[in-house]
């Protein structure tokens, strides 16, 4: 019976000593590794769809809040007016959450871009989501008044061969920045004006 | 039985060094080395989870029940892997990105949980830190030469960094002809150089 007390103790102690450190550790490391994907992802990523901006959206950026969540807003100027801002957004894929930024234009309402940014999908299959421009591509233009979905689902978005999951994850996050555009228009607008672009 | 503190360090570096003479922990070996600086950053990134754990293993070992051991290991090199893996996204990201998937399993590397089981469990704390710093620099030896060796020959150039703090930068070694054989740095070729340095390895007698 002591034998038992002890293993229990042991692995329990153990474990909420490292659970408790870990946490310690993220809240440290967890600034730095946002500001690293920053700069060296989703940077990148949001100065490729908008290269045609005159100013540079990733400084340009600000917080807003959308219920619980902060998010993060970036804002493009195109021909001297700051008509789009760029959202970030998630879905589940087949790996874990495919992180991606939605730029959308909002004099006529309609998108300016899209990029995969994070995601653990299957090489050759799933990540040509983020490899294969000529998927993202397919989003330029349209009009954000109607939901995106893969031409299987009778949406209008060809899939990836052989990741329709992936396809299917990248167009949901898509309409999920678009809701959440919808909801933080007022908002949004509010804030680019207080940025007096 | 009475090993010195130094010979229990070098056996690592030489006559135990895991890739080579013991071929254990292929996986990472045969999977990161596409570069010799991949390789180094995975051999670090082994070390110091091989020497954090061997300490706190060692310390432990007269807490941990026999019957619940190898969890309790587990529990601390998950932890330290988990450590490895953060710092690294927030300090090295371009590394991170580069190896993947390969810092989570450290957490399943055999050398790691072997060195655990087999020594730190059994010995002192200063004989487990000189074993795990010796293991582990000797595993990362094995991994910057093999990166190296597929680096070279796939591309014909050794470019790269340690953590920003060691630069190296040789561009066509073999002179501008060279035709890089792009092999060597495919899967595939993983195997062929690691069998090629096995048999190189055995060539050197260890004693």
């Amino acid at each position: 019976m002591g034998e038992m007390i002890k293993m229990v103790v042991v692995l329990t102690v153990l474990s909420i000593v490292s659970g408790g450190s870990l946490s310690w550790l993220k809240d440290f490391a967890g600034p730095k590794i946002e500001n690293q994907v920053m700069n060296l992802v989703k940077g990148p990523a949001i100065r490729n769809i908008l290269n045609e901006a005159d100013n540079d959206p990733v400084e340009d950026r600000f917080k807003i809040k959308d219920g619980e969540e902060e998010k993060n807003v970036f804002v493009g100027v195109f021909g001297g007016a700051a008509d789009t801002v760029v959202m970030e957004s998630a879905a589940s894929g087949y790996g874990d959450k495919i992180g991606m930024v939605v730029a959308i234009n909002m004099a006529d309402e309609s998108l300016r871009g899209i990029a995969v940014t994070t995601h653990k999908e299957t090489p050759g299959l799933g990540a040509m989501a983020k490899d294969d421009p000529s998927f993202a591509a397919q989003f330029v233009g349209q009009s954000i008044t109607a939901p995106f979905g893969v031409t299987n689902d009778g949406g209008s978005i060809s899939a990836l061969s052989g990741a329709t999951i992936t396809s299917r994850a990248v167009c949901t996050g898509v309409n999920a920045a678009i809701e959440s555009y919808n909801k933080l228009k007022p908002q949004l607008e509010e804030q680019i004006q207080a940025m007096g672009k | 039985m009475a090993k010195s503190i130094a010979s229990e360090f070098t056996k690592g570096l030489w006559n135990e060094v895991p890739p080579f003479r013991l071929v254990l922990g292929l996986c990472p070996v045969l999977g990161v080395t596409t570069s010799m600086k991949n390789g180094i950053g995975m051999g670090l990134a082994t070390t110091f989870v091989l020497l954090c754990s061997n300490v706190l293993v060692s310390l432990l070992r007269k807490v941990i029940p026999a019957k619940v051991r190898i969890a309790c290991f587990i529990i601390i090199i998950a932890t330290f892997v988990i450590v490895v893996e953060q710092m690294m996204a927030a300090f090295a990201y371009n590394l991170f990105m580069d190896l993947g998937v390969f810092i989570p399993l450290i957490v399943v590397n055999c050398i790691v949980l072997g060195r655990a089981e087999a020594f730190a469990s059994k010995n002192g704390i200063v004989k487990s830190t000189a074993d795990g710093l010796g293991i582990g620099l000797g595993f990362t030896w094995a991994l910057g030469l093999l990166g190296a060796v597929r680096e070279l020959i796939g591309t014909g150039s050794l470019v790269g960094d340690v953590f920003g703090v060691i630069h190296w930068d040789f561009q066509n070694i073999f002179g501008a002809s060279f035709e890089p054989l792009g092999f060597a740095v495919q899967a595939p070729g993983a195997f062929v150089v690691l069998g090629l340095l096995l048999c190189a390895m055995n060539l050197i007698p260890s004693k």
